[in-house]
């Protein structure tokens, strides 16, 4: 099975999307003549020509919103914001026309548009670009939510969304553009809603997902290494729907649950676990449902103090060890 | 080509504005259309002192902007366009979804909150809406809904159709961001869109004057992006019609967008719950003088097709079928409150509904 990077798993099924569907178009700044500004879109423009990878002038609101009115008439465009720190300029029609048209005209209209680009913290880019905005999004009723933490994931999930009939945020993350991983040749799609466990294990369940799980998979080797803690990674690929039953079933088997994010704790998604966790199987757990989270303040710029603000491994390793009671 | 737009002059300073208007003088409606528009306001306007009453009884809830004044706009221009074209407006809606050939059954059943209504009870007055009318509402925050506009044009210049957008805003959507990026965009590619700003004067209870750095409003539309654009009398069905008819044309020859600066008048307040101190009656009356189902008859007792006794006649054929329209909705059921689970997605899910 060839090895790819996961820019270029989200390439190919843009691209396959495109070859098959006339009404599939990318649109977003950078994403045409320059390639790209994280390269994703690299040789589109060459092979589909600028009707259908468009480069849009630094205009979130005007195309986001060109997006949204394309959808209505059955277009199926893919709006690449360079950032979703982005999007928030463009907040308004993301979380009222975007989700809420279907709503508001009683049905007639489906809105079939996906906006993806990176989110998280990035490389040192201070408070106002390095927005998560897993929670603010997944908080809207009539958007779905989806974020990959694997080439394979990304490919399918990506011609998921694409042909899913309403709006998709489909989050990625700059440091994972680079991530290798083996990807099939032939055609797959991934099911929204359905988690994926990512290292099983016995001792403890961590729910993450997106860059996070990276995160998570490298503190449960550590442990495992260290102290033979044997722990469960589960990713759960989309937050809104998010695949409670798999959740559900995983604290069953090891009684504890540590949730990862770069967003922040306050009404976060981990939040949002730990209350169906306690609502649904709160006596299946031996402990409380642990929350590590970005710490609650704005990013900061200098690197020692950003380190200390988003989750690391050592912080996740050491927040499961708490969680299990672990005497080491 | 897909950017810009060369050798096409901006029109408020060009040649080109002249050939539009030159065009729009030569249309010359026969008198039974002219009966249909005066038909449609009257109707309009019946419509909307309905609703006020239906307001006053507390059948209506929420905002409810009427129309009563602007009838020649909405009727004028969407006369000029053809059904297979996209119309997409603001609140202020009603007008434009009758004239649109909205029936007004489901437009009263709307605005009750009842399950027959034309969204199904789920928008209300602002959100009118109706896909086999290619009516793309109804949009309640001030000019979010001219970036959509813009998704429609982009849709027909991708798919090679010969459509226009008809697009109308307030004066007050002027002041936004989203308008701006908007007109960027339709000018950048050009797009086959009437941007057709109803300005009444009033963003809300703030004056033009008060609201513009600039008040002269065809200085910050098109010029500024390179879409030409012409100022219509808005209290003149038959201006109306004949500037949107030229520039549906000049738009479906491919040269991108127009803009039509459209001057008229609301009677009534901004919403229902409007106190209106922040105008005179003495203006209100002043504009009322020119009234455009006034103006209207006048043309068309001067053609001889119009007296007392038809105007009787249609006020009381209309007043009878909005009646009738009101009742039906009046005693329509409400939605079932299961229905609150759908029309959100294609596959409903919800983590909260068991």
């Amino acid at each position: 099975m060839p090895v790819i990077q996961l820019r270029e798993a989200l390439n190919q099924a843009m691209c396959e999307e495109m070859q098959r569907d006339p009404d599939v178009f990318l649109i977003g700044e950078e994403v045409a003549e320059y390639d790209g500004a994280y390269k994703v879109s690299q040789g589109m423009l060459a092979k589909f020509g600028p009707m259908r990878v468009v480069d849009a002038p630094i205009s979130e609101c005007g195309f986001a919103g060109l997006g949204i009115g394309a959808a209505m008439v059955g277009m199926r465009p893919i709006v690449e914001f360079m950032t979703f720190s982005f999007s928030l300029v463009a907040f308004d029609q993301m979380v009222n026309n975007a989700p809420k048209v279907r709503h508001m005209s009683g049905g007639q209209f489906k809105i079939p548009i996906v906006f993806r680009g990176i989110s998280g913290p990035g490389q040192q880019l201070a408070a106002t670009h390095s927005w998560t905005v897993d929670a603010l999004y997944t908080h809207v009723p009539g958007l779905k939510v989806v974020i990959p933490s694997t080439p394979y994931d990304a490919k399918g999930l990506l011609k998921t969304a694409i042909r899913d009939d309403d709006p998709v945020i489909f989050l990625e993350n700059e440091a994972m553009y680079g991530v290798r991983g083996e990807v099939p040749e032939e055609e797959y799609t991934i099911p929204f809603g359905k988690a994926d466990i990512k290292r099983e294990g016995t001792d403890c369940t961590v729910v993450a997902w997106g860059h996070t799980c990276q995160t998570a998979l490298a503190a449960a080797e550590k442990l495992q290494q260290e102290h033979g803690i044997n722990v469960e990674v589960l990713d759960p690929r989309t937050l809104r729907p998010l695949d409670m039953d798999s959740i559900i079933a995983s604290v069953r088997k090891t009684g504890y649950c540590v949730t990862v994010e770069e967003g922040y704790p306050t009404c976060g998604i981990g939040s949002e676990i730990a209350y169906q966790l306690q609502e649904k199987c709160f006596d299946d757990l031996d402990n409380s449902v642990t929350r590590v989270a970005a710490l609650d303040v704005p990013m900061p710029y200098s690197k020692p103090l950003l380190n200390h603000v988003v989750p690391g491994v050592d912080r996740v390793a050491e927040e499961i060890k708490k969680t299990i009671y672990f005497q080491g | 080509m897909l950017y810009g737009c060369p050798g096409l002059k901006p029109l408020y300073m060009g040649e080109n504005v002249k050939t539009l208007v030159e065009a729009a003088q030569k249309i010359e409606p026969s008198t039974a259309q002219m009966m249909d528009w005066y038909r449609q306001m009257v109707l309009i306007r019946q419509f909307e002192l309905r609703s006020a009453q239906s307001y006053q009884q507390q059948k209506i809830g929420g905002f409810c902007h009427l129309y009563v004044g602007q009838e020649a706009v909405a009727v004028g221009s969407l006369a000029a366009v053809r059904p297979s074209d996209y119309v997409i407006t603001a609140y202020r809606d009603h007008g434009h979804a009758i004239a649109r050939g909205m029936d007004m059954h489901p437009l009263f059943a709307e605005l009750y909150g009842k399950k027959t209504g034309c969204s199904h009870g789920k928008g209300g007055s602002m959100h009118f809406f109706d896909a086999s009318k290619n009516f793309f509402g109804g949009h309640a925050i001030v000019a979010a809904h001219i970036p959509l506009a813009v998704g429609l044009g982009w849709a027909v210049k991708y798919r090679k159709e010969d459509r226009v957008v008809l697009c109308y805003f307030g004066d007050g959507a002027m002041n936004q961001g989203s308008f701006h990026e908007a007109l960027n965009l339709a000018g950048l590619f050009k797009l086959p869109i009437i941007f057709l700003v109803e300005d009444n004067g009033y963003g809300m209870g703030t004056h033009v004057h008060r609201a513009s750095a600039v008040t002269d409003l065809k200085l910050r539309t098109g010029d500024a992006y390179g879409i030409p654009g012409k100022d219509v009398d808005g209290m003149d069905c038959l201006a109306m019609y004949r500037m949107t008819l030229s520039a549906a044309e000049y738009c479906r020859k491919g040269n991108g967008s127009i803009f039509l600066q459209v001057k008229t008048y609301r009677y009534r307040g901004h919403s229902m719950s409007d106190p209106q101190k922040y105008r005179t009656r003495e203006e209100v009356a002043q504009f009322q003088e020119h009234d455009p189902i006034g103006r209207l008859e006048k043309v068309l007792r001067d053609a001889g097709v119009l007296d007392d006794q038809k105007i009787q006649a249609v006020n009381d054929e209309v007043h009878k079928l909005v009646e009738e329209a009101h009742l039906r909705a009046d005693a329509d059921p409400y939605p079932e409150l299961d229905d609150v689970w759908t029309d959100i997605y294609s596959n409903p899910f919800d983590p909260y509904k068991l």
